[in-house]
Parts: structure tokens; C-alpha cells; sequence
């Protein structure tokens, strides 16, 4: 059952991982794309690859079936290539968005995550200026004087019985 | 008595349903709707009571559900005498400070309804808890009760202080109760079942049951404020008055006592169990005392007793003997009922003078007489004088201790010390509480008259009831030693003990008097102790480390998120790739080698095709202008293509074909609106980081490519599919027969992927609702039809027969021809498209039926009718679109899912599964023998989905594009090298 790997196409999956990689790495979302669809097309070649030896087409009465290939992996990587078309249409559209409003197909930052990023540096700067307990929260008999509750207030209650 | 069996299951359910109905209860009575819900605990602690007889004479009710019988864990619920004093304090206090309630809080107090549904909820679970027969269904009701003090804790949402208190709460013990579940689960594992009643019958021992054993213990340690885990119940205080006297004394920081004293009848002899509870508890009795002693807040002070007394009922449970748990028995009771009562009534003294701090406070007694008195029974039950419950109760406690019954001599000295201590020190702070709630104080100024107000009834009664009730039970003589013994007697160790009220002179009596005394002492230089303590504060304090822990891993959390959450997308892909690379490259490379020989066995064809693809991308990549870049790559897919051939997948090859056209077509639509070129690139130093990621996981996957072929070791399981495909599946083509019949789960899955996929790209590109724009040219009012590009520069004008733009409908090829400018058109391309079109759409549906038995199916159907549309769209712009499909994207994308999907369901009216296929044979007049296969249907929903897509990606990223161009006075062809500015000379290749 050990099959002996197809050296040219790893040689081809090693090149398309690695170009689609470093495409995928850019911020141009074009460039993205171009990335994710040369990925593609190496992740089906490596499902292929490992999913079995070559062989015919797994067609019953046009191979043998000792000699056909095997089907499963190529089932699933026909899906994954529609898949593929859906995505790449899709962020191309997005790329087109983008370019409708901005003028451009880049990626940006998230400026929220920026921020954050910001605010845990200067709460960095914060400790290290007041020392770890300048930002304690208050203490116990701090909070018990805080801490009322809403309660009737008798004076509006006296038609009820008055006890004591 | 009939039916009791599932009496506690209804009261479960009615606490359930009280709990869902308290809101609407509450928006209609207001605050009296906390009468009706007394009602609810009131009925468990009413059946209990009901149950007495039985209960003492050992019938008690017991109730068996099956619930996960893989697991051995069942649905189990008994009363015995232990649980049913638990059901007596959980519903007879809960009865009292609902009704307690109704009279404490404002009329105009917010979210009641949200309050009292928590509190009826609590009540509930505690009522679980403490009958339930099943250590996983006990963790279940202690999570709950968990979950409901948080959410009464943090009742006033809007205070910091209340939200702080409340997540130290269940940060504690919720910690605790998962330590605890591991114990559970050890046990469970060691005893072959969770059952109570088996694993203390016969519990088992080693190592492992005695680390499970110290791990429940440390749960019921959190849940019930031992230290070190007692700081967050002072900080509960932060609760509405009432919770605190409920939650916080009575019922849920009973738990882990309830617990101890469940299991010591099994484990008190371990050395380990001995000195857990000697440490919490003993630690707990005297530091809570010391600590109560310094507080001036009147909850707090309550708050540090009842860690104090909760350390003693824990010595006293734990201890093991027979005589010290019968004692331990009664000061539950007794403590639940003092404790309330003193919180009812510090509430009261707060209602009434708006303080609790015992240095505002000063003869309080005169304005309220009647709650003086009764907060002095409940106080002189919990110091211990004669005759209430609290004197009776460690009298037999300090009897026990004094004769010795736990087996090591030395835990008996060590408890004695430890009792004596916590003793003295609960008469000081006892009457300190007093003095400071009621006494009359020189230094204070009294409080104006008019602000102190007499409470109504509904207020005391609760507060008075348990007061008196310290002072009943105790004088009904035998009461508690005919009750309690039951439980107290499966001890293991010691004699039975006995509960007297006077029990005459004996050394206990003398000792007892002694311990009065100090305590009286120590209150009476209660000023010094307090100077003394102010000047000595202990090194540790649990609660700081607490916070400093908290705030060391809030800080931590922030550092580490700004360290990975940069908010560049480039910076995430190549942590997830690195990922990729250290972890499953990592232990590739650790744990496997590669083979020891590689095939060449493709030959030539594929040598070729495979240079071919890696140039490709090379150039691809190298690329600057976006539809070079786009030619290239759709090379390495068509090599991609030629590949999947040579290598025996004809229908993939065929789709990857089409797909690659259509991808070519899609991006040459959208990139004549976008620069020629791409921007400029940033910095060489980032261009060689992202050149080393993509080697890196280059390496990698070749690696797998070369590793993981060798890795099979069974056959594969396709291994009878070919045979199964024409049997079951009645086609020939494996893998089609794959997509429609044996993992047709998966194809629906990704259909749907392609619907939602082509709804976005509408919805993305349509800025308005995209039906309206799919007109035809007969639409238009003849002569306004718009013409696209007609102002374009045209120097073959003059060669051109006048009118030939608008030629009638004889003339023409297409009709959409018509709405483009005589230069914008192509005779060839209109002649070509005329006569392929419909030969196209023959093809793909052919491809369609035949791709059963041979390369096709819906998938390559699809996406040959969406090149057709294309053809059309390009030779005759948007109006030829809309002329050839007049149809809305969305109702193919719906009807193709709805065929798939029904196609699924039609097996089941046939007695099958869902998408099963079924094979029929007809006899059709005219056509002869038709081979029916239902799942052709479900191709045919396959194929309408990918239409569907087609036609929304043609309508958005080329019709519509169209439309916005126009309309933005973009131009919307093609954007040729020479309209753009020429690129730089290095960026050209």
C-alpha cells in the first residue's frame, strides 16, 4: 500500500506554497488573491499526492479497477476547486469595494487593535511609575461603606402596623 | 406518606417555575409578591417536617432516575437526617427572609422582579444540593448555587464595588468546585459509581483516594469561606442585606460543611482528611473571631463570625466521633438560625437609621426595644449561654472534646485549644455586636429622633421568629438527640453523645463558665485590643494576594495581547504559517525520516508540464502589473489541470479548466477599474521575511508530500467504491457518484458555501438593491436607450454606412449590440458568440446527465453555462447579459438549493435515509426504458447553484461595474496598456 512520492510534483507543490505564501504575505489584496489561488492549486496537488498512487481514471468500465486511482481525494479536491472560485470571485469584489472607496486594494491596519496595543503600553508605563500597588482597587471597609441598599423607607409606611 | 418519592421532585420544579414566574409576580403585586413566593421554600421545609417520622426511623424517601447510565451517573435524591436538616434551614430560612423582603426593600427599588427570581432560583439549587444522592449531580446544584450568589452579590450592577465582590466570589469558588470535580471524578473512577450512600459504605483507599479526598475538601473549603479561601464572603457583603443573611450565613456557605459531614463517616480516620480540617478549621475559628473583633461595620463583623463558626462546624463534623458530630449537628441548626436573625436584624438597624457602622450608632436600644431584644436572644445563642440552642450545642461539643473519641490524642488537644480560643473570642465579638448595633455611647452623639423610625411587622417577625426559635429548641427536652442522633451515629469512632440542657456541674460546665468570663473580659478592653490590632497587622492578607494575583494577570493579559494583536493582517498569517511550520514540520521532522527513493514514473509529460508551472510562478510572482500576474497564474492552473490528468482525475482536470477561465474572465472584469500596476512595495527587508515564511512552509509541505504517502498502513477506504458506485449509487463515474450519493453531506455543504459566497459578492458591489437592474433593451422606451461609449473617439466613422449602429433587428446578431457604440463591437466576436452559444449550453447539459457514467456532472455543467453567459456578456455588454438571463440570480441560487435539498428528503418518503439514492426503471411511451437515478436530481441542484453564482459574479463584477462606470463617468472598458501613465522602467520585466 506504500507509495513511492511523485518527485516532480512535490518539486511543483514546494514552488506553488511558496510563491502563493509570499503573495499571501503582501497587503494588496489583489496580490492576496493571486496568493490564495496559486496556494490552491498546490494544497489540491499535495491532496492528490498523498491520497494515493496514480492511475486511471476512476471510471468503472474504462479502468480496471485495480489500476484506477483513487476517487475520494479527487472528490473532495473538485470541491475545493469550485470553492476556490467562489472565494477568489469574492474577494474580488472586495478588492473592488475597496478600491471604490479608498482608491486603493490594500489592506489596513485594524485601528482598534492598534489602540489596544497602545493603551497596554502606557499601562506598562503606568506600573513601573506608581509601583504594582498604585492601582489596587479600594479596600473592603471602603466598599462596605459604599455598598447601600434600597430600602422602604418607613416614615412613608406608617399606616402599616406600627408596632413597637 | 403517599407519594413522596416525587414530592421533592414537583418542589424542585415548582422552585424552577417560581423562579421563571417571580419577574411577571413582581411586576404585578410589586414588593407583597415576595409573600407568595415564600410560599415555594416554605412547602420543602413543610414536607420535610412532614417527613420526620420517617426520616428518624431511617425510611426516609429516596428517588432513582436514570440520566446517564454510560456513565454511571444517575439522577439521585434522599432524605435522610443529615439532608433533612439541611431542607428545614434552606426552606424555613428562605420562607423567612422572603417574607423579610417584602418589607425591606423600597416599593420603588429596581429590578425586584430580576431579584427575587434569583433568590427563588437559589433556593432551589441549595434544596438540590443538599438531597442529592449523586456526586455529579451534587456538583451541578453547587455550580448553581455558585451562579446565583454571583448574580445576588452583584444585584446593584451599576456599583463597582458590588461587581468586584461578586467576581471574587465566584472566581473562589468556582475555582474551588472544579478542584473539587477532579476529586469527584477520581473517586467516581477509583468506587465504580458516584452514589454518596455507596462510596461512604465502602470507600476506597490508596494514594489516589486520599489526593480526591483532599481535593473535595478544598472545594467545600472555597464554597464554604475557610481560610485561606474565607475573603471573598466579607466581600459578599456587598449584597442586599437579605442575601447575605440567607446565602452568606444560613444556606450556601453551608455547603462545604454539608459536605464534610456527608463524608466523614468515611474518611475521618485518614490522617490527611485530620489535618485539612484541624488547619481550615481551626484556623478559620480564630482568625474569623480575631477579625470580627476589629470591624466596624456591623455586616462585616457578622461576615468574620461566621467564617469563625463555619471553621468551628467544620472541626466538629470532621472530627470523626460520634459525640462531637451530634453537637456539630445542632450548631448547624442553631448557627443558621442566630446568623439569620442577626443579619435580619443589622438590616433592620440599617433600614431604620441609615448606618451600619457601629461608630455612628449610640442608643439604639431605646428606639427600637423589641429588636434589641430579640438581636440579644439571637446573640446569646450564638455566645453560648443558657438555656438556647448555641449553650446546648457546644456543650456537648466541649463534653465530646474533653472525654477525647477522634483516634490520635493529639487532634483532640490540638481541636480542644482551638475550640476554647474561637469560643472566648466569639463572646467578645458577640457582644460587641450588640453594644455597637444598640448601646448608648458616650462619645457618639445620638441619632436625630426623626431619622430613626419603628419598623413595621412583616420586618421583625422573621428576625424574632428564628431569635425565639434558638431559645425553643433548646428547651423541648430530647428533641435534638432523638432527631439528630440517626445521622450522628454513622460515625464510625467514639460513643454516642447526648444533647442536655443542663447537663449539672462538670468539668465542661466549668470550662465553659471560664470561656464566658474571658470573653466578657476581653470585650470589657475592647478599646486596647483594638489599639493593639491596629498597630499589628498580620503579614499575609489572603485578600491582597487575591487582587495583586488579579491585577498581575490583567497586566499580563494586556502585554501579551498588544505583543500578538497588532491588527496587521500580514503579521497573523505568518504567525498561523510559522505555526504551521514549528508544530506539525516540527514533529514531522522529529518523527519520521524520508523515503529512500522518490518516483519519476509521470516521465516526460509531466517533467514538461511541471517546468512549466514552476516558471509560471516565478513570473507570477516577480510580476508587477496585475494582468500579467493574472495571465501567469492562470497558467500554473492550467498546468495545475494537465497535472490532475496525468495523474488519472479527468473531472478534475475538466473543472479546473473551466474554473481557470472563469477566473481569468472574473479578474480581468474587475481589474480594468484597478491600477495597472501594483503599489509599490514597502522594504526590501520585509520582501526576504516574506520570501523565508514561504520557503519555510514550502520545506514543509513537500516535506508532507514525501513523508505522509509512506504513513498508509490499512487499504484505502475507497477500496470497494468502484463496485459500490454502480450497485448503490447506479453510476459508473466514481467520483461524481462520491459527490452525489456517498458524501453528498459534504456537497450540500459546499453549495451552500457558493450561495452565500455569491450573495456577498452582490451584496458587496451592489450599492442598491440588485434586482432592479437586470433590464433589457426592451425595457428601455425605444430611442432612449442608452449606448455605451458612443462619444469615443471613432476615426473609422467616416468609413461607416450611416445607421448601422442602430440597424433593425433583422441585421443584427445580437440584440444587445444595439446599446454599444459601432467601435465597442466586434462582427467576429457577435457572429461567434451567435452560433456557440447555444451549442455550449447543449454541451453542459449533456455534461450534466452523462457525468453519472462518465467526466461531467453539475459542478462542469455549471460552470460551461456560466463561460456562455460570459461569451454573451462580453460580445454584447450588460443589456446582452440581462437578455440572455432574464432570470434573477437568486431565485436559481434558491431553486438549486431546494432541488439538492429536497432531492435529499425524497428517500425518506421512500423508507430510505436522507440523501440515499434510489434506482428506478420506467417505461416512458415514445422515448423507451429510462434508467431513473434520484440522485441526478441532486446534480441538477448542484448545477443551478453554480449558474446561480455565475450569473451574480457576471451581474456584479461586470454588469454592474458597467453601471457605475457610466454613471460615475468612468469609463467602463477595458483599460489598455496605453491609457495608463508608463510604469517605471526598473518595475518592468
Amino acid at each position: 500500500m506504500i507509495s513511492t512520492p511523485d518527485f516532480v510534483l512535490v518539486v511543483v507543490i514546494a514552488v506553488l506554497f511558496a510563491g502563493g505564501v509570499y503573495l499571501m504575505l503582501e497587503r494588496s489584496l489583489s496580490r492576496v488573491l493571486i496568493g490564495i489561488i496559486l496556494v490552491s492549486n498546490g494544497a489540491n496537488l499535495l491532496m492528490l499526492v498523498v491520497g494515493g498512487p496514480p492511475g486511471g481514471a476512476p471510471i468503472v468500465g474504462m479502468t480496471p479497477e485495480q489500476e484506477m486511482s483513487d476517487p475520494l481525494p479527487q472528490a473532495m479536491v473538485l470541491t475545493a476547486i469550485v470553492i476556490t472560485l467562489g472565494m477568489s470571485a469574492f474577494l474580488l469584489a472586495m478588492a473592488y469595494r475597496s478600491w471604490q472607496l479608498n482608491e486603493h486594494d490594500e489592506v489596513q491596519d485594524d485601528l482598534e487593535d492598534r489602540r489596544l496595543a497602545r493603551q497596554a503600553a502606557t499601562d506598562q508605563g503606568l506600573r513601573s511609575e506608581l509601583g504594582f500597588d498604585g492601582a489596587l482597587p479600594a479596600t473592603l471597609d471602603e466598599d462596605a461603606a459604599e455598598a447601600r441598599d434600597e430600602m422602604a423607607l418607613f416614615g412613608e409606611e406608617r399606616a402599616e402596623v406600627d408596632w413597637e | 406518606m403517599l407519594c413522596s418519592k416525587s414530592t421533592l421532585l414537583v418542589l424542585l420544579l415548582a422552585h424552577a417555575a417560581a423562579a421563571l414566574g417571580a419577574p411577571t409576580l413582581v411586576s404585578w403585586l410589586g414588593r407583597r409578591a415576595f409573600l407568595v413566593l415564600a410560599l415555594v421554600p416554605g412547602s420543602a421545609a413543610a414536607w420535610a417536617l412532614g417527613q420526620t417520622a420517617a426520616v428518624t426511623s431511617g425510611e426516609g424517601p429516596t428517588m432513582t432516575l436514570s440520566w446517564i447510565p454510560a456513565l454511571g451517573i444517575d439522577l439521585a435524591f434522599r432524605l435522610d437526617t443529615l439532608s433533612w436538616l439541611m431542607v428545614l434551614l434552606v426552606g424555613g430560612v428562605g420562607a423567612l427572609v422572603l417574607v423579610y423582603c417584602s418589607a425591606y426593600f423600597s416599593p420603588a427599588s429596581g429590578n425586584l422582579g430580576r431579584f427575587a427570581a434569583f433568590f427563588v432560583g437559589f433556593a432551589g439549587a441549595m434544596l438540590g444540593l443538599v438531597t442529592s444522592d449523586n456526586l455529579v449531580q451534587l456538583y451541578v446544584f453547587w455550580e448553581l448555587t455558585t451562579v446565583f450568589s454571583y448574580l445576588l452579590i452583584g444585584h446593584y450592577t451599576t456599583r463597582k464595588s458590588s461587581r468586584r465582590a461578586a467576581t471574587k466570589a465566584i472566581l473562589v469558588t468556582t475555582a474551588g468546585g472544579l478542584v473539587m470535580l477532579i476529586g469527584i471524578v477520581l473517586i467516581g473512577d477509583l468506587s465504580g459509581t458516584y452514589s454518596i450512600t455507596d462510596i461512604v459504605a465502602a470507600p476506597p483507599t490508596g494514594p489516589v483516594a486520599v489526593t480526591a479526598v483532599v481535593l473535595l475538601l478544598v472545594g467545600a473549603a472555597s464554597k464554604s469561606a475557610l481560610v485561606p479561601l474565607h475573603f471573598w464572603l466579607p466581600a459578599a457583603m456587598a449584597a442586599p442585606t437579605p442575601v447575605s443573611a440567607y446565602l452568606h450565613a444560613a444556606a450556601m456557605v453551608k455547603a462545604g460543611i454539608y459536605l464534610v459531614a456527608r463524608l466523614a463517616p468515611g474518611y475521618a480516620g485518614l490522617e490527611a482528611w485530620q489535618l485539612m480540617i484541624l488547619v481550615l478549621g481551626g484556623f478559620s475559628l480564630v482568625m474569623g473571631g480575631y477579625q470580627a473583633l476589629r470591624q466596624h461595620d456591623l455586616k462585616l463583623l457578622l461576615a468574620y463570625g461566621t467564617v469563625s463558626q463555619l471553621g468551628l462546624l467544620a472541626i466538629l463534623l470532621g472530627a470523626g466521633s460520634r459525640a462531637t458530630a451530634l453537637a456539630g449537628l445542632a450548631l448547624l441548626g442553631a448557627h443558621a438560625m442566630f446568623k439569620a436573625s442577626l443579619f435580619l436584624v443589622v438590616g433592620l438597624v440599617d433600614a431604620a437609621t441609615g448606618t451600619r457602622d457601629l461608630r455612628n450608632l449610640s442608643a439604639i436600644w431605646r428606639r427600637l426595644p423589641v429588636t434589641a431584644v430579640m438581636a440579644a436572644l439571637a446573640m446569646a445563642s450564638m455566645i453560648g449561654l443558657p438555656p438556647f440552642a448555641g449553650f446546648v450545642a457546644k456543650e456537648a461539643a466541649l463534653e465530646s472534646l474533653l472525654h477525647g473519641g477522634a483516634s490520635p490524642a493529639w487532634l483532640d488537644i490540638a481541636l480542644l485549644v482551638a475550640f476554647v480560643a474561637g469560643s472566648v473570642l466569639t463572646v467578645a465579638y458577640g457582644l460587641r455586636l450588640w453594644w455597637g448595633a444598640f448601646a448608648t455611647k458616650a462619645t457618639i452623639p445620638e441619632i436625630e429622633p426623626v431619622r430613626v423610625i419603628r419598623p413595621p411587622l412583616l420586618l421583625l417577625a422573621p428576625a424574632a421568629l428564628l431569635a425565639v426559635g434558638g431559645l425553643a429548641v433548646a428547651v423541648l427536652p430530647g428533641l435534638g438527640d432523638q432527631v439528630l442522633s440517626p445521622y450522628a451515629n454513622t460515625y464510625p469512632a467514639g460513643e454516642p453523645g447526648h444533647l442536655t440542657l443542663w447537663p449539672g456541674l462538670t468539668p465542661a460546665l466549668v470550662i465553659s463558665l471560664g470561656m464566658l468570663a474571658a470573653g466578657v473580659g476581653l470585650f470589657a478592653i475592647r478599646d486596647r485590643v483594638e489599639r493593639w490590632q491596629a498597630t499589628h497587622q498580620g503579614p499575609l492578607d489572603a485578600d491582597n494576594v487575591y487582587r495583586r494575583t488579579l491585577r498581575g494577570l490583567d497586566l499580563f493579559a494586556a502585554d501579551l495581547t498588544s505583543l500578538f494583536q497588532r491588527g496587521s493582517l500580514p503579521f497573523y498569517l505568518g504567525i498561523v504559517l510559522l505555526m504551521v511550520v514549528i508544530l506539525p514540520g516540527g514533529a514531522m521532522a522529529l518523527g519520521t525520516s524520508l523515503p529512500d527513493r522518490i518516483s519519476l514514473r509521470g516521465g516526460v509529460p509531466q517533467l514538461l508540464v511541471g517546468a512549466l508551472v514552476v516558471v509560471a510562478t516565478i513570473l507570477t510572482v516577480r510580476s508587477r502589473r496585475r494582468l500579467k500576474a493574472v495571465i501567469l497564474t492562470g497558467i500554473t492552473g492550467y498546468g495545475t489541470a494537465m497535472l490532475f490528468f496525468l495523474y488519472g482525475a479527468p473531472d478534475l482536470a475538466l473543472d479546473q479548466v473551466l474554473v481557470e477561465t472563469i477566473t481569468l474572465v472574473v479578474f480581468v472584469l474587475v481589474l480594468r477599474r484597478l491600477p495597472a500596476y501594483f503599489s509599490n512595495r514597502p522594504l526590501a527587508a520585509d520582501r526576504w521575511v516574506r520570501l523565508g515564511i514561504g520557503i519555510a512552509v514550502a520545506v514543509t509541505v513537500a516535506g508532507f508530500a514525501m513523508v505522509v504517502p509512506q504513513a498508509r498502513l490499512e487499504p484505502p477506504v475507497s477500496a470497494a467504491l468502484p463496485q459500490e458506485a454502480v450497485a448503490f449509487g447506479g453510476g459508473s463515474n466514481v467520483v461524481n457518484v462520491i459527490l452525489v450519493d456517498v458524501r453528498a453531506w459534504d456537497t450540500m455543504g459546499e453549495i451552500s458555501v457558493l450561495v452565500a459566497a455569491a450573495t456577498g459578492i452582490a451584496s458587496l458591489t451592489f450599492l442598491r438593491s440588485r434586482t432592479r437592474d437586470s433590464r433589457r433593451p426592451r425595457d428601455h422606451v425605444p430611442g432612449e436607450l442608452p449606448v455605451l461609449g458612443l462619444g469615443d473617439p471613432d476615426p473609422m466613422a467616416p468609413l461607416r454606412r450611416p445607421g448601422t449602429s442602430s440597424g433593425s433587428r433583422s441585421q443584427e446578431w445580437l440584440r444587445g449590440g444595439r446599446t454599444l457604440a459601432p467601435q465597442r463591437r466586434s462582427v467576429v466576436f457577435e457572429v461567434t458568440t451567435r452560433m456557440l452559444y447555444h451549442t455550449m449550453l447543449v454541451f453542459a447539459i449533456w455534461l450534466l446527465f452523462s457525468g453519472h457514467n462518465a467526466p461531467g456532472g453539475g459542478f462542469a455543467a455549471g460552470l460551461i453555462t456560466g463561460l456562455a453567459l460570459a461569451v454573451r456578456y462580453l460580445a454584447g455588454g450588460r443589456y446582452e447579459l440581462a437578455e440572455a438571463a432574464p432570470l434573477h440570480p437568486g431565485l436559481l441560487l434558491g431553486s438549486g438549493l431546494f432541488l439538492a435539498t429536497g432531492s435529499g428528503l425524497i428517500p425518506i418518503l421512500l423508507g430510505g435515509e436522507v440523501l440515499q439514492t434510489a434506482i428506478f426503471d420506467l417505461t416512458v411511451p415514445l422515448i423507451g426504458e429510462v434508467h431513473l437515478i434520484t440522485s441526478t436530481f441532486f446534480d441538477i441542484g448542484v448545477y443551478l447553484v453554480v449558474v446561480g453564482l455565475m450569473l451574480d459574479v457576471l451581474r456584479s463584477l461586470g454588469a454592474e461595474i458597467d453601471r457605475q462606470g457610466e454613471a460615475t463617468g468612468h469609463d467602463s472598458d477595458l483599460v489598455g496598456p496605453a491609457l495608463e501613465p508608463a510604469p517605471p522602467l526598473r518595475d518592468r520585466l
